[in-house]
């Protein structure tokens, strides 16, 4: 049974449609990484998993959570699936463990105690635990973007949706970040992510989504999808002949 | 120039002084203090507020901006009392000054919420915020601090603003100031202590609102 389901999911902004009937399935523990030209839709995609875009017609269902545009639906929704953004999206005036406590404490009313210890184990699961007092002004581009995936592991969703995570990041701090998530993919975690790391994405997702112009131009396991590109577009994409 | 400067009158009118000075206090803290809350109020609803109530809070803060402070202090002291709204002075003078500063620091704070990175809201729905837990918990004090020092240079301006409810008898700084000086007739002498004082209370205002943002906002944040 699949985690999460999207069903010929179409999206419009105006008169431009981005997403022109998407269809995939992703089961439990899977990583399947998006790849595809900027415009493709991608990063479209991943937000309406997330219920940051409404969707026009289709639908979308994690694990049993409808996506629906209503409060109720969209909490539901969003306490299964964590996001993380390109730009890290800190709380600025937050400590590193303040970011990763106040979700716990806002929405699920955690005692304040139970949401440090939590904070502390997440910090410490991306190697951050010594920068628990640090305000993201602090840190660096890569320990920034740690503190937001532990921020989103505090709130214990089933799947991640990962938006270009390492786009906003100097080469050097690039390899902590997706060590990091290489990690969750190991310990069975369910990531579905928008990404330009083409060697991440062969090394270790177990699918590949090649997105063309509002499409899935082309799905399969990563050594099918790299090494053997059916399509003249995924091709040039992958810039091979 | 004869003129014989005279500040012997100064001990007797110290009590007189020190109340008018405890008034004036009194009204700009109570004045800042539900001020600004009801300006972070409606700061929420212009900028992402319920649609209804839109339209209420704009025209409030119209008409209080686009009014001399002098004329809403009469209409609520002289004019509500014609619909049997009837109130002391100093509550009079406390609410005029509360829905003035509500007003003006409504289009400030709404100015710090508008700067607010998108990303900010999305992170905090992405967590399961509501859009209200997002504002509250995510937006507002980065925001606050964004625009701070307008903040406080406006609360400075209701502050010494405050020195026309002397008109309505509130008895105030400025109120103890004509009060002396029409027993003793020493405008000069009289008009130069207020305007002393009113200065060092303007500067222990600044320093005051400066170390409370110290203690709300952290250093480093500037986003």
């Amino acid at each position: 049974m699949s985690l999460i389901a999207i069903t010929e999911v179409k999206k419009r902004f105006g008169d431009n449609e981005v997403l022109k009937g998407i269809s995939i399935d992703v089961a439990p523990g899977e990583v399947v990484a998006i790849i595809g030209k900027s415009g493709s839709g991608k990063s479209t995609l991943l937000r309406c998993i997330n219920g940051l875009e409404t969707i026009d017609e289709g639908s979308i269902v994690v694990a049993g959570a409808q996506f629906l545009p209503d409060e109720v639906h969209l909490k539901a929704l969003r306490l299964k699936v964590g996001m993380i953004f390109q730009q890290f999206n800190l709380f600025p005036h937050l400590t590193a463990g303040g970011n990763v406590m106040l979700s716990q404490m806002v929405v699920k009313k955690t005692p304040k105690k139970d949401a440090e210890a939590v904070a502390r184990k997440m910090l410490d699961r991306v190697g951050l635990a010594h920068k628990f007092d640090a305000l993201p002004d602090e840190l660096s581009g890569g320990q920034q973007q740690r503190v937001a995936i532990a921020r989103a592991l505090a709130m214990q969703p089933i799947a991640l949706l990962c938006d270009e995570i390492t786009s906003a990041l100097d080469p050097e701090l690039v390899a902590e970040v997706l060590a990091v998530v290489k990690e969750l993919a190991a310990e069975g975690m369910t990531l579905v992510m928008v990404t330009h790391e083409m060697r991440f994405a062969r090394d270790v997702c177990s699918r590949v989504v090649f997105m063309h112009q509002g499409r899935v131009h082309e799905i399969g396991a990563p050594e099918d999808v790299f090494s053997n590109p059916r399509t003249p577009e995924l091709r040039q994409f992958l810039g091979v002949q | 120039m004869t003129y014989q400067f005279d500040f012997s009158w100064l001990i007797g009118s110290l009590p007189v002084l020190l109340k008018g000075i405890r008034i004036t206090a009194q009204l700009i803290l109570i004045g800042a203090v539900f001020g600004v809350a009801l300006g972070i109020a409606c700061a929420w609803v212009r900028a992402l507020g319920p649609k209804w109530l839109k339209p209420v809070v704009a025209t409030y803060v119209e008409l209080i901006r686009n009014t001399p402070f002098l004329i809403q202090l009469f209409f609520i002291f002289f004019g509500l009392p014609s619909l049997g709204i009837r109130m002391s002075e100093l509550t009079a003078a406390n609410l005029a000054m509360i829905v003035n500063l509500g007003a003006y620091s409504c289009e400030i704070i709404r100015a710090g919420i508008q700067a607010t990175p998108r990303g900010q809201f999305e992170a905090g729905a992405s967590l399961a915020m509501t859009p209200f837990q997002a504002f509250w918990h995510v937006v507002l004090v980065p925001a606050l601090q964004r625009i701070w020092p307008a903040l406080s240079s406006q609360i400075v301006i209701v502050m010494l603003g405050s020195a026309v409810v002397s008109q309505i008898a509130a008895e105030d700084l400025t109120f103890a100031a004509n009060f002396i000086q029409s027993r003793n007739f020493r405008a000069f002498e009289t008009y130069i202590v207020s305007t002393l004082i009113y200065l060092a209370l303007a500067i222990l205002l600044r320093q005051l609102l400066a170390g409370l943002g110290g203690m709300l906002f952290p250093r480093k944040a500037s986003r």
